[in-house]
């Protein structure tokens, strides 16, 4: 698949704004200014970014508790997506989400989710929506190789094919669930393996390499908008921070080295090298962006920062949608 | 001369009370779709779908995989993207299969995305006993469900309010359980033709009275009737209330009438122990205690899991006769 010079910088600005955006939200989680939990996206930029370039604003995609890259990749506000983890009120929900349940229905991001598994089910009921409405709209489900193990992924995987609905189920295999590794939770090495029991396609793909991953979601995204059903397309691809947070609660469950090794592998890295050889972003037009899309960061927490807390009267509010816009 | 008398009002048993919403849903709003097992081919195991196949077609009334969690899921991504599903969980006892799509997503989503998804889902499920049915196909779960903020929860007990509730469910905004029970499927009363809603949130006099109320939930209206005719022999005036809608529930009607009659049993098939009938009988003493005369009684199942033999399952399920020697014990008229 032609990937044009467009798509490549275009690519390599989301992984960087991700990047960015995840390393000053682990900041501000250390220092204690953001509540809860942030699970963090860091090593898996190339993935979300691969996806991200084929989709519209009318493409959806279901996202997991690692969620941040998936909708900064998809054009999320960076303030109202720091704002809400700030849990204020000019977040993307009010405050009342947070980071697992940061969504923008606008963009097509159906949600941060905080159950592992809980996205395949919704993905395929946004992907029949699209078939019913007759457009070549696609639906894209992140999910990782411990929701792979979830019923929810089978029933929803069974479905998509039966129906052909036009979805693609994206496994972010970064080899964890939470702290157990691949090897400790299934007893097969690729989730790949497991689509042509459900009748469609698998294909493995180097999840740190964006060029890899554009080209086999691009196909993948296609056959899904000809009608000719899902595809499971797995990366491969690793979580540099922890699971939560940066440095998690430091139980040894994962070696340095190997943590170093599959660092050596950066993909923001890996792209800028592909594109200062083809002499499309210079180390010092990388670093531009870089510079560019800090100071955006920054505006971000800024704003997120002197944003208002919820007014406690808010408490009460969108529990349940009150008037109904359906023919009477 | 004579007048000629007014056409008696159209009778239709509950099954067909429900397929009449479901299709006249599905003609007024081309969004409105159904799925669930064996829904379209075979018209539902119950036959509330009979014939609705033919004319909306496998795209609208579709056939699933035996996949609660995948039929539960599949609504919530429908509606977040615009459509309006109706799913059928077969019987009420499957939705344990399901909880995480309607407790956790279904439920919560608009509130988590600060009120952005609109998730108009229908959830349309068979409850109760009576048919020796066993553990796992008879049990009234209605309670796990008014106690999740985001859901509404209704219990037809009339073919009347069988269509009318399932219409009003269809149409709103938010996720909507229609629990409707399988012993009444045969049974008959007045639907008109037209399209026409019963408001959720709303109870129902079923019969006025002076001096005792029943508040009876789902099928027990029936028993409870029945009870109150018993009652009349004793002299007792009862009052029947039927909630119709359990969240949101209509406390004032209930409280209304216990302030007029001084005394109350809340009935339910449910499991007494947590069952919706102690919700009712705290708000009923929250905000009318000074009109009591007498603590608020309950009658619901006893804490068993429901059994298979008929006798034991005749022993299990509530009644007229164990309704109306409750509301004799609740007045101090116990034998």
């Amino acid at each position: 698949m032609d990937i044009s010079p467009e798509s490549l910088l275009d690519m390599h600005e989301r992984m960087v704004r991700i990047r960015t955006f995840e390393e000053e939200a682990g900041k501000l989680m250390e220092a204690g200014k953001v509540p809860g939990a942030l699970h963090l996206y860091v090593g898996e930029e190339a993935v979300a970014a691969g996806i991200m370039v084929h989709l519209s604003n009318d493409d959806q995609i279901t996202s997991t508790h690692r969620g941040h890259g998936h909708l900064v990749a998809k054009g999320g506000d960076l303030g109202r997506m720091f704002a809400e983890l700030f849990g204020r009120a000019t977040g993307y929900c009010k405050g009342k989400g947070g980071s697992m349940h940061i969504s923008d229905l606008d963009l097509g991001m159906l949600g941060a989710n905080g159950i592992v598994g809980a996205g395949p089910p919704i993905a395929i009921g946004a992907a029949f929506s699209n078939k019913y409405r007759g457009t070549t709209n696609v639906t894209c489900c992140f999910f990782g190789d411990g929701a792979s193990n979830e019923g929810t992924f089978h029933e929803a995987a069974n479905m998509a094919a039966l129906y052909r609905l036009p979805v693609v189920f994206v496994c972010e295999n970064n080899g964890y669930g939470e702290f157990t590794s691949q090897e400790r939770h299934q007893a097969i090495h690729d989730v790949a393996d497991r689509a042509p029991g459900y009748g469609m396609p698998g294909i493995v793909v180097d999840g740190m390499d964006a060029i890899a991953v554009y080209e086999a979601a691009g196909e993948a995204i296609a056959r899904a908008r000809r009608g000719e059903g899902p595809s499971l397309l797995e990366c491969k691809t690793y979580r540099f921070l922890d699971h939560v947070g940066v440095r998690g609660m430091g139980v040894v469950y994962r070696t340095d080295d190997e943590v170093v090794e599959w660092r050596r592998r950066d993909p923001i890295v890996l792209l800028e090298e592909r594109l200062a050889g083809a002499g499309l972003l210079p180390a010092e037009e990388a670093a531009a962006v870089r510079e560019r899309v800090l100071g955006q960061v920054k505006a971000a927490i800024a704003y997120a920062e002197s944003s208002p807390h919820p007014d406690p009267s808010a408490l009460l509010q969108d529990v349940y949608t009150l008037a109904t816009d359906a023919p009477r | 001369m004579t007048t000629p008398e007014a056409p008696a009002a159209r009778q239709l048993p509950y099954v067909l009370a429900i397929t009449e919403a479901l299709a006249q849903s599905m003609r007024s709003d081309p969004n409105v779709f159904l799925a669930g097992e064996d829904v379209a081919l075979y018209g539902g195991v119950f036959g509330t779908s009979r014939g609705l196949l033919n004319e909306f077609g496998p795209q609208r009334v579709i056939d699933t995989p035996i996949s609660e969690s995948g039929i539960a899921g599949l609504a919530v991504g429908a509606a977040a993207t615009g459509l309006r599903p109706i799913i059928e969980i077969m019987f009420m006892d499957f939705v344990t299969v399901c909880m995480d799509e309607i407790v956790n997503q279904a439920a919560k989503m608009k509130y988590m995305f600060g009120g952005k998804a609109s998730l108009p889902i229908t959830i349309r499920t068979m409850a109760g006993g009576g048919m020796s049915m066993a553990a796992q196909h008879s049990q009234s779960l209605e309670a796990w469900f008014c106690h999740v903020p985001g859901l509404k929860v209704v219990m037809p007990a009339t073919p009347y309010d069988a269509k009318g509730l399932l219409i009003a469910a269809i149409r709103d905004d938010n996720p909507v359980l229609v629990i409707e029970s399988k012993l009444s499927l045969g049974l008959t009363g007045e639907v008109p033709e037209e399209m026409y809603e019963v408001p959720i949130g709303r109870a129902r006099v079923a019969r006025e009275g002076a001096n005792f109320t029943i508040v009876a939930i789902g099928r027990m209206l029936g028993e409870a009737l029945k009870a109150a005719d018993e009652l009349a022999a004793d002299g007792l005036d009862v009052e029947v209330i039927d909630p119709r809608s359990l969240q949101p529930l209509d406390t004032e009607t209930i409280v209304t009438s216990v302030r007029k009659t001084h005394r109350a049993l809340v009935v339910h098939e449910a499991v007494r122990f947590g069952g919706i009938g102690a919700e009712i009988a705290a708000q009923v003493q929250e905000e009318a205690f000074d009109y009591l005369d007498a603590p608020v009684g309950r009658v619901g199942a006893p804490f068993a899991p429901v059994p298979f033999s008929p006798v034991l399952e005749a022993e299990y399920i509530p009644n007229a006769a164990r309704i109306a020697a409750e509301a004799r014990r609740v007045i101090g008229k116990a034998v």
